[in-house]
């Protein structure tokens, strides 16, 4: 298997997976707005940072607003990660790729980009925002269902893995990065409904939402939502299942290496440093430094893995 | 030029059908015309989906567009197929006999049936294959030889393409899409398949191998790259192949072999079927400023560490200048008759066929030597006074530029309009694969049809579009 197509599987996926986030985002900030229970502006602000995209949006707008947030996030080319640009994005990579995918893979993936060039060809109304974000999110899981139906276990499908879940945990890394005080056991309004929406929507723009209220039933405060998005095992966008997952699929890998790849030994050490303790550990450790340690790790380890698995010259 | 007096496929002069089309049109006739718009408007759709699609040169990076599809096959016999079979492999033979000699003692030349300068002054021969044999002799492994037809059996070579023929993948597409909307009209109708094209593609390349044919083989494709207008169809046939498709950056020489380079580290490549044109091969030794193509490959393939298909350096057999001498070159090397016939063809470098082509522009088609895809060139009976005027200029200023042949009547096969069937012209291009010992011609290939009522330009970038080439069994 060529480096390149290594590289541009690793791209096709996690552009895909950066569409769903985002679009899971927009959502979440919506809800906000719409029960006008938190500071818009501000929620707006924080839902940009969480998409690791409100540096660019302020060099290039004067204040925020709703419009401007979600045209940003969602249409703007010059937003590299915007919905758009990353679909395109992923797209190009899959064009690139298109002799290790199946017939199938592609397919699906130029439906999405053909299906999202449609619906955001204008600005997208605000009535129907709900159905656009809603076809993203499906489309992108279809061509993760295809990848997972169609294409062989074997080095070809380990790429897009790690792709998804390096992408993902980076995600979930930075929406408790841009919220970490409202989960700081130090903040003593505890249960009034602003909290409970702030956690709420932490949990929703996961999709963690159901699976939190099945695990705490109507308990569960923010040491139980540190723990489920960080170290639960069986949460599939937690920091520790989406190591797991690196580390299966990086182990996969180096079954068929005669020269083991750093890669994976980086992630073991992500793995035993700082996800194998308890909450109270991370607590101590303080949780945005904890948080920013882990952002640190998972940006060395994708450095490590293009390197590995030579994915440039 | 669609005049009642050129031939048409389907329909005789009486309206009578001809026999190739009657099981189709048996159908045709109990089909509703709307469902059949639907169906058009739904092989579109499909096309669009799998992203057969290609790349408009000169137009944004981004653009993409289908070839139009048109859903009435074109239909030809398997006896007519068995004698058009038989005059592409023997001129395919001749192309690389042909091939040879000139890269090696040039008898053809000595024996006076063709003059040096057309060879040494020509841009398409290269100096760095002579005396190079390439592996198992084969020098044109795949070829594309265009033919039109003017009346009953009357098929005429065109061009022949030896150098990265393409539109392969639009045979393919054409019939895979034509089985899924109309799979009743395959059981009713005994068409040869082209699905195996393919598989015999993969194994006519790594029997061309410089160790000769084993299993284990490594075939890639060599690509320019996603930009490049036939992307689509280097990944196509790559992905249908199972071999990677790679580009320049991913080849580099290690140990006198062209290796990729994968996830494990550098893999030597045996077969390389390359997309890319000879001068952008290698900027060693060719154009220096070539991105796309593998520092030193020249000299791996010199001392024969790899075999490039096609070979390098077989430009020069389907020059336009060369092709005025085919019917020479094909009695020369086989000793036998041209199966197939050539156009006419007049060189404008000798001043007696100048002359007589200048006094007769409008009559005439006048294309560049070295000109492809229908740029460049004259039609004389649709050209304005003012574009025969300009082109009089540039003809005189460099006639050795130029050559000319009679406006052929190509003949017409309908296509599926809105008001109904309406008659177009056509094209063919069949598809011709050699590997040491064999040459193989897929039953069918690509028709290529000109869109626009009267038009005889057929080119996809020209507004042509494609239909489904059925040969039927004998």
């Amino acid at each position: 298997m060529l480096g390149k197509t290594a590289n541009g599987l690793f791209w096709m996926a996690r552009y895909l997976e950066r569409a769903e986030n985002t679009a899971r985002l927009i959502e979440t900030g919506q809800r906000i707005a719409l029960t006008r229970l938190g500071h818009s502006d501000e929620e707006w602000a924080s839902v940009l940072k969480s998409a690791g995209v409100y540096a660019a949006f302020k060099a290039d707008n004067e204040s925020i607003t709703k419009e401007g947030a979600l045209d940003w996030m969602l249409r703007n080319r010059d937003n590299t990660s915007s919905i758009r640009s990353s679909i395109e994005s992923a797209r190009q990579n899959a064009r690139l790729v298109r002799t290790a995918i199946t017939g199938e893979v592609w397919e699906a993936v130029n439906a999405t980009y053909m299906r999202t060039t449609d619906m955001l060809a204008r600005k997208v109304a605000e009535r129907d925002l709900p159905a656009v974000l809603r076809a993203i999110r499906q489309n992108t899981a279809l061509v993760r269902g295809m990848i997972n139906g169609t294409m062989m276990r074997n080095e070809i499908y380990d790429f897009p893995r790690i792709g998804t879940f390096l992408e993902r945990a980076d995600y979930t890394a930075r929406i408790i990065d841009v919220k970490y005080y409202v989960l700081l056991p130090s903040v003593s309004a505890v249960g009034t409904p602003i909290d409970n929406v702030h956690w709420d929507s932490i949990l929703r723009s996961v999709s963690a939402s159901g699976g939190f209220r099945m695990q705490y039933g109507a308990g569960g405060g923010p040491a139980d939502i540190v723990h489920f998005l960080i170290l639960d095992r069986c949460m599939p966008r937690s920091l520790a299942f989406c190591a797991h997952e690196l580390e299966g699929n990086l182990a996969n890998l180096n079954a068929s290496r005669s020269e083991p790849s750093i890669a994976q030994d980086k992630v073991r050490h992500l793995q035993e440093k700082y996800l194998s303790g308890d909450v109270a550990t991370i607590f101590d450790y303080g949780l945005h430094e904890f948080v920013q340690a882990v952002l640190g790790e998972l940006a060395e380890l994708a450095r490590q893995i293009e390197i590995d698995f030579r994915f440039h010259e | 030029m669609t005049t009642a007096d050129n031939f048409d496929e389907m329909w005789g002069t009486d309206e009578s059908l001809r026999e190739p089309y009657r099981g189709f049109c048996e159908w045709l006739d109990l089909e509703n015309p709307a469902r059949l718009r639907a169906k058009q408007r739904e092989a579109e759709e499909l096309f669009r989906l799998t992203g057969i699609t290609f790349n408009v040169y000169g137009k944004s990076e981004a653009e993409e567009r289908l070839i139009p599809f048109d859903i009435i096959p074109r239909i030809i016999s398997g006896t007519e197929w068995l004698r058009l079979t038989r005059g592409i492999e023997q001129r395919v033979r001749a192309i690389n006999a042909f091939l040879h000699d000139i890269y090696h003692k040039q008898e053809i030349v000595k024996a006076g049936r063709i003059p040096e300068e057309m060879i040494s002054r020509n841009d398409a021969f290269l100096p760095h294959m002579i005396g190079v044999t390439p592996p198992g002799g084969v020098y044109t492994h795949i070829v594309g030889i265009d033919l039109v037809c003017t009346g009953p059996g009357e098929f005429f070579v065109l061009e022949d393409n030896a150098r990265t023929p393409s539109g392969v993948s639009y045979m393919l597409e054409n019939r895979e899409t034509m089985l899924q909307m109309f799979p009743e009209l395959f059981s009713c109708n005994r068409v040869q398949p082209v699905q195996n094209y393919p598989v015999d593609l993969r194994r006519s390349l790594a029997a061309s191998a410089p160790t000769g044919a084993t299993d284990d083989q490594v075939v890639a494709v060599l690509t320019p790259g996603i930009y490049n207008s036939a992307y689509f169809e280097h990944a196509f046939l790559a992905d249908q192949m199972g071999v990677e498709l790679v580009e320049g950056h991913d080849l580099r020489i290690i140990d006198g072999r062209v290796a990729m380079r994968t996830i494990c580290g550098y893999k030597p490549i045996d077969v390389l079927y390359r997309r890319v044109d000879d001068e952008f091969l290698d900027p060693l030794n060719f154009n220096p400023d070539s991105m796309l193509g593998v520092p030193g490959i020249m000299d791996v393939y010199r001392a024969g560490g790899i075999t490039i298909a096609n070979a390098p350096g077989t430009g020069i057999a389907d020059d336009k200048a060369i092709y005025s001498y085919m019917p020479e070159i094909v009695e020369f090397y086989t000793g036998e008759r041209p199966l197939l016939q050539n156009v006419q063809t007049w060189r404008c470098s000798e001043p007696d066929a100048l002359a007589y082509v200048l006094d007769n522009l409008e009559e005439l088609v006048v294309k560049e030597v070295h000109g492809s895809g229908g740029y460049g060139m004259l039609i004389g009976p649709t050209a304005t006074k003012k574009e025969i005027a300009a082109f009089r200029r540039k003809l005189k200023a460099r006639p050795g530029n130029y050559i000319a042949q009679p406006t052929l009547s190509l003949s017409t096969v309908p296509v599926f309009s809105r008001s109904g069937l309406a008659p177009r012209h056509v094209d063919l291009r069949p598809f011709v694969l050699v590997s040491p010992g064999k040459i193989h011609v897929t039953p069918g290939g690509l028709t290529r049809v000109a869109l626009k009522k009267g038009s005889l330009v057929v080119n996809s970038s020209q507004g042509g579009g494609t239909k489904d080439t059925w040969v039927l069994e004998t």
